[in-house]
């Protein structure tokens, strides 16, 4: 049996509670985090490391393939995360009000965030086809000529970011329905007998008080854009040329291409770009944290 | 008076989310049922012959059972670290939130790191090379906990802070032993919580391929993920077994879904919103 340290007996809260995962995340994801500030100043192959200072860096700002890729990190995050934040807001009030099949809808908004991000992909890749794809057929019948949506270099990323954006909407909605439970309807009957029109009310009443959980959804879905890597690379592989690489792919293909320096130094700049972007809600967040 | 109001805009959401979010469902159980000219079309079009079963067998034999060996691996992986990472979350979330010291706050903006940041993928498998661990169930096994630990931590965080302190106190009082305050008393009132983290993390290690793709290369390991992945390109001229894959890919979130939906959306908003 273990032995219980002796500070420990007076608190009924053992510290070694901490101590398996401790380990195990601190070797497994503190550790290489750490080392990567290291292996991305060096030209590394795996087992011997040979520091190179900046270079790495200085070789990912000038090639213009890979500062396409950071542009793109940045847009994609942007889009997806406002286009999540604003449909998940509208479904969500939608989805409070008193409408039909509520429950129903609810579930069928949610249900894509649980499915297979490589399936999903797959699927939207064989829709999004140019001439065959379900979509542009559709669009002819209407008599709208449809883009190729992955075929199109100016295109590819922003369908791709819709796709994602279909995927995970249900979580934003979710959250936002949690945020609007929370505001009483006193205040809307008050408004009400005020003469508020709806708009008004939205406005005046909903936007302000559910900004906490504007706060959450926008934070999740920054650093999930961010973050982004399956759906991109099951579309598109980054391509047409690469017009839809973003840093988690430039960080794959070199990885794969054998350039561990330069690949660990993409991991940086996206640590970098993160803490930058993701910062400032945090601190909301901890905020909250001691005001609890 | 009742109004016809929510009916309408309830009639007109429906219709709506059927085209947005049911086609792309239907288009995939359709393709997965055709024949291979058929599924070639890519339309809407009902099967001429229904090819089910044909389709299912045809997608379980390729590449010598693949799927099968697929199903086996992240059904494992899958298991054994949810399994873990419960255990270890539930310890931690509960220390975390009882005892406030200064370590606590350490471990919070850790954790919170785990969150935020991606992982360092080349230096991981480095380190995974070192310590013998790099291509093998046990290495995937420990990333996925490793990876998804602070979530999981968190959620038990904020349940645990509704527990009252009393309890824990009446235990020790009682004569138990701070594991079994833990073990016996606290962790079965834990329930809701970890039920919603058994299916939430199962769901998203299943549904991990990224992971997999880095740190378990190699035939022999091969998740669901990742045969879908390799069949993408093998059966480009196959959509209907490409989308069986899908299908069956599909299926294990769905059966989750139907029976555990009112957890996850209970588990999902707990931790996050509270006014």
């Amino acid at each position: 049996m273990t032995e219980t340290p002796p500070h420990s007996r007076k608190s009924p809260y053992p510290l070694w509670f901490f101590i398996p995962a401790a380990i195990i995340y601190g070797v497994l994801f503190l550790f290489p985090t750490i080392s990567s500030l290291w292996y991305s100043l060096t030209r590394w192959d795996l087992s011997t490391a040979q520091f190179i200072g900046l270079e790495n860096f200085q070789q990912f700002f000038s090639e213009p393939f890979l500062v396409k890729g950071l542009v793109n990190t940045l847009l994609y995050a942007v889009t997806t995360s406002g286009l999540k934040t604003v449909c998940g807001l509208l479904l969500a009030v939608l989805l409070t009000s008193n409408i039909f099949a509520r429950g129903f809808l609810r579930t069928l908004v949610f249900f894509p965030v649980l499915v297979s991000t490589i399936g999903i992909g797959i699927t939207f890749t064989v829709m999004m086809h140019p001439t065959k794809g379900i979509i542009n057929v559709t669009l002819e019948t209407l008599g709208i000529p449809g883009p190729g949506w992955l075929t199109n270099p100016a295109l590819a990323l922003f369908s791709v970011a819709l796709v994602d954006v279909w995927k995970g909407v249900g979580l934003a909605t979710l959250i936002f329905i949690a945020g609007l439970a929370a505001i009483s309807p006193d205040y809307y009957e008050a408004a009400r007998i005020d003469g508020a029109t709806r708009l008004q009310q939205f406005f005046r009443i909903t936007l302000p008080l559910v900004r906490p959980a504007t706060v959450i959804v926008v934070t999740l879905s920054l650093i999930g854009g961010l973050r982004s890597f399956d759906l991109i690379w099951a579309m598109t592989r980054g391509g047409p040329g690469f017009s839809s690489d973003v840093i988690a792919s430039v960080i794959y293909k070199q990885y794969q291409a054998g350039f561990y320096g330069l690949s660990t130094a993409g991991n940086v700049i996206l640590f970098a770009l993160i803490a930058v972007i993701i910062l400032p809600f945090t601190l909301r967040f901890d905020r909250r944290e001691v005001e609890e | 008076m009742r109004s016809v109001r929510p009916y309408l805009t309830g009639a007109i959401a429906l219709a709506v989310a059927a085209v947005i979010f049911v086609m792309p469902f239907v288009f995939v159980a359709l393709q997965a049922v055709k024949s291979k000219s058929e599924a070639s079309r890519l339309d809407f079009e009902l099967p001429e012959h229904w090819l089910f079963w044909d389709n299912l067998v045809a997608v379980f034999k390729a590449r010598d059972y693949q799927l099968v060996l697929a199903y086996f691996n992240s059904t494992l992986i899958t298991v054994v670290s949810v399994t873990i990472l419960i255990l270890l979350s539930a310890m931690v979330g509960y220390v975390m939130q009882r005892r406030k010291t200064a370590w606590n706050r350490v471990a919070f903006a850790a954790l919170f790191m785990g969150l935020m940041m991606p992982p360092a993928v080349v230096p991981t498998i480095g380190l995974l090379q070192d310590i013998g661990l790099f291509k093998t169930m046990t290495g995937m096994i420990l990333i996925q906990v490793a990876y998804n630990l602070s979530f999981s931590v968190l959620l038990y965080r904020s349940f645990i802070s509704t527990i009252p302190r009393d309890l824990d106190e009446a235990a020790l009082i009682d004569g138990a032993k701070p594991r079994q305050i833990f073990f016996r008393v606290v962790l079965p009132l834990l329930k809701p919580v970890t039920v919603t983290n058994i299916v939430v993390q199962s769901i998203a290690i299943f549904n991990d391929f990224t992971n997999p793709l880095y740190y378990l290369p190699g035939k022999e390991n091969v998740t669901v993920q990742l045969t879908l992945y390799n069949f993408q390109s093998m059966y480009s001229s196959q959509y209907n077994l490409l989308f069986m894959n899908i299908l069956l890919v599909t299926i294990p979130p769905l059966i989750v879904f139907i029976f555990f939906n009112r957890q996850i959306v209970a588990g999902m908003t707990a931790g996050g919103v509270k006014g």
